[in-house]
């Protein structure tokens, strides 16, 4: 469909295998672009003159007469301002039903960005869930994923997090989303009034598995577009990237690799962490932020993909169901962001640091209690107050239906913190605590 | 020169068709118009070479011309070294243009317009061997000393020395002669290939002194040599980099070098912009001043990432030879591994445990032995002290990395989920951890030396209290509070205080993130006397309040400037609680 006359047209296929195809041709280029028939297809091996393509949507029905075009280019997006407001397909063509997006023509996956032209991330990210903001703190040219099990309502929590965060543009890279899950995406950019800023790259399952492998790189190349040359703070939502990595590892499989743990290519480090380390802060004022989805199975985090994940990302935000409360929280002693002490204390009022510590602490000692319980012994009236407290605190703080400035979350968890405990107990320097202890001794 | 054609790719495996000699871990660049793509020969079979790419390989195709250099991977060493931020393979990164990182661009690592005062320390007629002391510049505060070529064979006779003056990195400062009557001028740099070990010293003896860093769970309990080795495994979110960045800034060291291996470059970034502003404690100057940092993070180019530490090793063995003590962090050496893994992976080599190559074990222990402390041949003392972190995969201590490790470094920093989850950092295990040091004669020696006869004895009592804890803690758990007998309570509650008092420390308070000698052994005798106490008490339910209010004192101490006023009020109301529980 994209030949052009001047192009060479391969037209003897050697090999097939379900994913890939080998042919002779001279001249080619490692990740160059390729048309198979009506199919994308990307250079992955050369071997003297076998070219091996990856055919993204599969080579069922490929035949050995195939036409194949070499395009001389790795994978490229268009960018421009006319970005904004539109929905792609893996390939960065529209789905929306406009036109094509005409621009500058920018290689996808590029290089990185050299670390001492980046700048410290600093700037507290408010998203008015006392999960995050309270205890894991987000910052601008911050990457982090949620951690939850497929049962968990990570989009809403993610599109929640996206609607409250006050980027220029927000660019959703979907990754196997349900249809309905793009529906939803879709329909809450809308209502909020926020379609203008937002851009969408989009594989549902009713897409090829392979394809998937584009998206966070165009999602990200518009990213840069609108971070550098128009300095803007960028927020980019990846969801699913355990459904990215199962791509990895079909691709690998299919390249007879020898895999590593569950199953995993060998480079799955290097791979997400090509991804993930575009989120930057830029000395000009733009920003790239990256909010992820690695979805779990069983809140199992020792699984490859999580593990890697966590390895790479600044922190995660951990999703648990609070049967004490019924409800989803932020579970403050799995989720950790990294970044959060360049604003703690910093940006936000000086008791944060230790009334967050404080209030996990005691969060612990419940959890202990609680075991106890389970195990059937009798509990102490300390245990008894930090059960209490527990319940307090998840309900009013760690519910991702918390909606609260900074200031009166920590104003919350004094309270709470006075009416069960003694100063003593909750621990915090005296300096502070005089300031902000209403309580008795 | 050997040169060659590209005749395939794989990710960055290229392999070269050559028509001359080609050698192992030789340097090639694949020549792609403008571009040069530096790589390293990793298997030669007949006349095909396979090297690994330190670049993208984004578009390299068959017939590309290949240039082999006709050595390994080296480094430039010479004075300027210190407040540098490389790439793994030494480029100066701030020498770089634009913001991103361009394909191809090699940046040199010195810097040829400075002028340096060199002062002779040899004269004309001096016998001149490898590593000898010709003279010295000041870099920054270190006095960098000018050395004779490591590579260096025999006995040389110094011709020439240049007068005291300034000179650049260029210019002759030396020539010397040997008997045939060869002659070479030597200017105040030299190049070394990082992959081997610069031995240019008398002896490597066994540590004897101990590397202070601030940290009482590692400086009390479990003390790193000056010129030992260390690890620090521990699953992500328990606190490694914090670890390492608090012992960098406080470490005992004279010269810091650290090398981000594959981490986030966001960590980096956080060491670029408050290193410069740190003042180190030791000189009065910045921090800065006296750390290299060697940067592949974890989304530059897999191969280089293996790179990087040997060359950060590498500019580490060269201050030592100056007779300084150097410090080098890594972080991590798992990704390092990694790296490792994806190329023997793409050799298609018979895999190891969970796909790394067979020769893991052999490689890291390799690179361990390069620290320790040296005599060198003019009888001064230079050390390298090496602490990595590991990265186990699903934070399981039993993977090949962390095994493979623990055979080679002799202080075990494990990290511990459990105490992260309840922030009592850092998160190092009190029980799990050990240092091997604290076993050796001549650490004994010197530690009886510094802080008393008792010390080391003292230090076990406590340890061997943080076990007695947990077993009470786990008959508690078992039997409920009213099973047990009271004693288990306070047997619990004292390991409590251990842990509160000496174990945990806030790398984020201004005074708390640094204990001193001084105050390290005044914490250990305080401890060692709440613990050494018999308390009575009536039932368990007093046990916890009563040690609750000592902790807090305790800690609040740790959040004063030692022996300041506030500190001594803090103390005094210890002192009440302590006579309080006399009477009760």
């Amino acid at each position: 469909m994209q030949s052009r006359a001047f192009q060479k047209i391969h037209t003897k296929v050697d090999k097939i295998t379900k994913a890939t195809i080998t042919l002779k041709a001279t001249d080619v280029g490692n990740e160059e672009m390729a048309w198979v028939d009506e199919r994308l297809a990307q250079v992955v091996k050369i071997n003297g003159n076998e070219v091996t393509l990856q055919i993204f949507v599969g080579t069922e029905g490929i035949s050995t007469d195939a036409q194949v075009v070499f395009l001389g280019k790795p994978p490229t997006l268009k960018v421009s301002d006319d970005l904004a407001g539109r929905f792609f397909n893996a390939y960065g063509r529209p789905i929306d039903g406009g036109p094509e997006v005409e621009g500058e023509e920018r290689e996808i996956g590029g290089p990185s960005v050299n670390p001492v032209r980046r700048k410290q991330p600093n700037q507290l990210i408010a998203t008015g869930i006392a999960g995050i903001d309270l205890n894991n703190t987000l910052v601008t040219g911050q990457k982090i994923p949620f951690f939850a099990d497929s049962d968990q309502p990570y989009n809403e929590v993610m599109a929640k997090v996206a609607l409250k965060a006050k980027a220029d543009k927000i660019i959703l890279g979907g990754m196997g989303l349900s249809n309905d899950d793009y529906l939803y995406f879709k329909a809450l950019f809308e209502n909020a009034g926020a379609l203008d800023k937002i851009i969408s790259f989009i594989n549902t399952t009713e897409n090829p598995p392979v394809e998937r492998l584009l998206v966070p790189d165009l999602a990200l190349t518009a990213a840069e577009y609108f971070a550098v040359d128009k300095n803007e703070k960028v927020l980019v939502l990846l969801t699913d990237m355990t459904l990215y990595a199962d791509a990895l590892a079909i691709v690998s499989n299919k390249m007879d690799q020898i895999p590593s743990k569950d199953s995993m290519p060998g480079s799955l480090y290097s791979d997400l962490a090509k991804v993930y380390e575009k989120a930057v802060q830029f000395p000009a004022g733009g920003s790239i932020t990256i909010i992820a989805v690695t979805t779990l199975s069983g809140g199992d985090i020792t699984h490859a993909i999580p593990d890697n994940t966590g390895y790479i990302t600044e922190g995660q935000l951990f999703l648990r169901t609070d049967t004490d409360i019924g409800k989803v929280i932020i579970d403050p002693f799995r989720s950790l962001s990294r970044l959060k002490q360049q604003v703690i204390g910093k940006k936000t009022r000086e008791d944060h640091g230790p009334v967050m510590n404080a209030a996990v602490r005691l969060y612990a000692d419940a959890a202990e209690a609680k075991t106890k319980r389970d195990n059937g012994f009798d509990l102490s009236e300390y245990d008894v107050r930090t059960i209490n407290f527990a319940r307090q605190y998840s309900e009013s703080l760690l519910a991702i239906d918390v909606d609260l400035d900074i200031d009166a979350m920590l104003d919350v968890t004094w309270r709470l913190l006075e009416s069960h405990f003694s100063l003593d107990e909750v621990g915090i320097k005296k300096a502070v605590s005089d300031k902000y202890w209403q309580g008795g001794e | 020169m050997t040169t060659g054609k590209v005749t395939g790719v794989t990710a960055n495996l290229i392999t070269v068709e050559v028509d001359g000699p080609v050698s192992q871990n030789e340097i090639a660049y694949i020549l792609m118009g403008e571009e040069r793509l530096m790589s390293e020969v990793i298997r030669v079979t007949g006349n095909t070479a396979s090297v690994q790419c330190f670049e993208s390989t984004r578009g390299v195709r068959s017939g590309l011309p290949v240039e082999f250099a006709g050595g390994m991977l080296e480094v430039e060493l010479g004075p300027g070294l210190l407040s540098k931020n490389y790439d793994g393979l030494q480029n100066d990164l701030d020498k770089k243009e634009g913001l991103f990182l361009k394909r191809g661009e090699y940046t040199s690592p010195l810097d040829e317009e400075i002028q340096y005062e060199f002062t002779p320390l040899a004269a004309s007629g001096d016998t001149v061997i490898a590593g000898h002391w010709l003279g010295e510049v000041k870099e920054n505060w270190v006095n960098h000393k000018i050395m004779a070529p490591f590579t260096l064979k025999g006995e040389w006779k110094l011709e020439s020395i240049a007068d005291k003056n300034h000179y650049t990195i260029r210019d002759t400062i030396a020539v010397i002669t040997d008997a045939d009557g060869e002659r070479r001028e030597l200017t105040m740099t030299q190049r070394w290939p990082v992959k081997v070990p610069i031995k240019v010293y008398r002896e490597k003896p066994r540590p004897f002194r101990l590397m202070y860093t601030g940290y009482r769970i590692m400086d009390t309990f479990n003390p790193l040599a000056e010129g030992g080795t260390g690890f620090i495994p521990g699953p992500f979110g328990s606190g490694k980099t914090v670890v390492q960045h608090t012992v960098s800034k406080n470490a005992s060291a004279d010269i810091i070098i650290i090398a981000a291996c594959g981490e986030r470059a966001n960590e980096v970034v956080e060491i670029f912009a408050e290193f410069p502003e740190l003042e180190d404690p030791r000189t009065g100057r910045k921090l800065f001043e006296r750390t290299t940092i060697i940067c592949n993070t974890s989304n530059m180019p897999v191969a280089a990432r293996e790179a990087s530490v040997y060359t950060a090793m590498t500019i580490g063995e060269y201050y030592r030879q100056m007779g300084l003590s150097v410090l080098l962090l890594a972080d991590s050496t798992s990704r390092w591994a990694q790296a490792l893994r994806e190329m023997s992976n793409r050799l298609e080599e018979l895999p190891g445990p969970d796909a790394f190559p067979m020769d893991l074990s052999a490689i890291i222990a390799n690179f361990y032995s390069r620290a320790g402390v040296v005599y060198l041949n003019n009888g001064e003392t230079g050390a390298v002290t090496f602490l990595g972190t590991v990265s186990p995969a699903g934070g399981n201590l039993k993977e090949p990395v962390t095994e493979s490790t623990k055979k080679a470094a002799q202080c075990f920093y494990a990290l511990s989920q459990k105490r992260a989850d309840s922030k009592r950092y850092p998160a190092i295990d009190p029980q799990e951890s050990y240092s091997k040091y604290l076993e050796s004669p001549e650490i004994r020696s010197f530690l009886t030396e510094r802080s008393g006869e008792n010390w080391v004895a003292d230090v076990l009592s406590l340890k061997n209290r943080m076990l007695r804890g947990k077993e009470a803690q786990d008959q508690i758990s078992i039997l409920g509070d009213d099973g047990v007998p009271v004693d288990y309570h306070v047997d619990f509650w004292k390991s409590e205080v251990i842990d509160a008092a000496l174990i945990q420390q806030d790398a984020f308070d201004p005074i708390d993130r640094f204990a001193s000698v001084d105050r390290q052994e005044y914490g250990l005798k305080v401890v060692k006397e709440i613990c050494d106490r018999d308390f009575s008490f009536g039932s368990f339910e007093e046990v916890a309040p009563y040690f609750k209010k000592l902790i807090n004192s305790l800690k609040q101490m740790n959040f004063c400037e030692f022996d300041s006023g506030q500190f001594k009020e803090f103390e005094s109301e210890l002192q009440t609680t302590l006579n309080e529980g006399e009477v009760a």
